[in-house]
């Protein structure tokens, strides 16, 4: 029961995210660049939670951001699906008094993200020029997403701990 | 044993890497078939405009309301110096004025020799605010509050002030998305005016960051385009009307095959400024397949 109250905790935080993506992240970019929150909150429910509310969640992220700025629906879906389910992996050596390896991964992965989207988008119709990309738009977006991380993750966090916490207390009990 | 039998009364559950390659599958079909026809985003764009544009509107409406009051409070100082240079300023337009109307009789005499007549001013449009804009960092289009209720269409243009910028990509119930001629995946045909000859007008990200995109394919051979020149969209553009401001030529070169042409084009539009733009209800007349 627990479960399912964080799940829809997390997805109501990360449709809140789109929103603050598309509309008040927009207002705050600098130089054209604003943060990846939806990279972050697929990232955390990967290692919190699993390959598969990862990649459920990374999914869900990823039809949003294609149905309403995509060229075709899924590319979006399937690179954040991914993006959910190699977090997942991670779920075996994540435990929440760790700070280094939440962060490292959010930044792994957005860098991963601005990478293939680099490939797949740009350098597929001969934009050739990687280091102005990369240093322009990838790198910028990945910073700024790792200073938001800093913020959005504890949240995240207390939310994982109060209730998983609570799960193991009653399971306890009812043993 | 397979991971998919377990032992029984235990509750069936698939495992993540079954469900990844359910759903890559599915996506890769949604992209095919995305690419292919448009049968599947109507729904989808429907149910996503009952569920996230009543939010972005209220974000934005927020948004700008602080922006207004933050600016208000700027301005009262800045206001009462500008009155002063402004009274300076109305005896000069006065005579400017004079000169201009003396141009503008003439203006209306090259129109008539044009045949501009039916220059864009007289397109039925319809206002409509920007509501949010594309969640990553690699193109420039954005959403608006206005959708097929307000009688919008995919392809119809969108402009701002004089120039043009872009075209309605996709429509939901009360949405639309605008693809801008600045995304480096669009071009549009356009036209020098002062020559009449057709250009292609590319959307860059590179060049943008210095705030112009490219043109190619300007055939040229007396050398009459000159920076500064004015394009607008062309009369052959496949979805564009003809005669919508798109920029100025901000610099020229030749093409390494000596024949054609390429260069840099400053929008007309500031796109990083953008809060209402115009959607002109009228299309570009196609022929039917």
């Amino acid at each position: 029961m627990r479960k399912r109250i964080l799940s829809i905790l997390f997805y109501f935080i990360m449709f809140f995210c789109f929103l603050l993506q598309c509309t008040l992240f927009k207002r705050l970019s600098f130089g054209g660049i604003s943060p990846n929150l939806l990279i972050i909150t697929t990232t955390s429910i990967g290692f919190m939670r699993g390959e598969k509310p990862g990649l459920l969640a990374g999914f869900v992220s990823g039809l949003f951001v294609d149905i309403f700025f995509g060229d075709v629906i899924g590319l979006y879906a399937m690179l954040y699906m991914y993006i959910g389910f190699l977090n997942g992996k991670f779920s075996k050596i994540f435990y929440p008094e760790d700070l280094k390896l939440p962060l490292a991964l959010i930044t792994l992965s957005d860098l991963s993200f601005g990478m293939v989207c680099y490939i797949v988008l740009f350098l597929l119709r001969g934009r050739l020029n990687f280091p102005y990309f990369f240093f322009r738009i990838i790198l910028p977006e990945t910073v700024y997403t790792l200073v938001m991380g800093i913020v959005l993750y504890p949240i995240l966090l207390t939310l994982y701990k109060r209730l998983n916490i609570d799960e193991d207390r009653s399971e306890t009990e009812f043993v | 044993m397979s991971p998919v039998i377990k032992p029984k009364g235990e509750k069936f559950t698939l495992p993540g890497k079954y469900l990844l390659f359910i759903l890559t599958i599915l996506c890769t079909g949604l992209m095919v078939l995305t690419f292919t026809t448009s049968a599947l985003s109507t729904p989808l764009s429907y149910a996503a405009g009952f569920l996230v544009v009543p939010f972005e509107k209220g974000i934005s409406k927020v948004g700008s309301y602080l922006n207004e009051r933050t600016e208000m409070l700027q301005e009262i100082q800045h206001l009462i110096e500008e009155n002063e240079s402004l009274k300076q300023q109305v005896a000069d337009l006065t005579g400017e004025n004079i000169s201009l109307q003396q141009d503008r009789f003439e203006l209306t005499n090259l129109r008539q020799l044009y045949q501009l007549d039916a220059e864009y001013a007289d397109y039925e449009k319809i206002g409509a605010r920007v509501i949010s804009k594309d969640s990553g960092n690699w193109y420039h289009s954005f959403v608006i509050d206005k959708g097929t209720d307000d009688g919008i269409e995919e392809n119809m243009n969108v402009i701002a002030g004089t120039g043009l910028v872009g075209r309605v990509a996709s429509t939901g119930k009360n949405w639309a998305k605008v693809t801008t001629i600045i995304s480096d995946n669009v071009s549009a045909s356009g036209t020098v005016l002062s020559t009449s000859d057709n250009i292609v007008v590319t959307g860059n990200l590179e060049t943008y960051a210095e705030g112009r995109i490219e043109f190619s394919k300007l055939i040229d051979e007396k050398n009459q385009v000159v920076e500064g020149d004015k394009i607008v969209t062309s009369n052959i553009s496949d979805h564009y009307l003809p005669g919508i401001l798109i920029g100025y030529i901000s610099g020229i070169n030749t093409d390494s095959n000596n024949l054609t042409k390429s260069g840099y084009v400053t929008p007309a539009v500031d796109f990083s400024h953008l809060e209402e733009v115009l959607i002109i209800l009228e299309q570009k007349q196609t022929i039917e397949d």
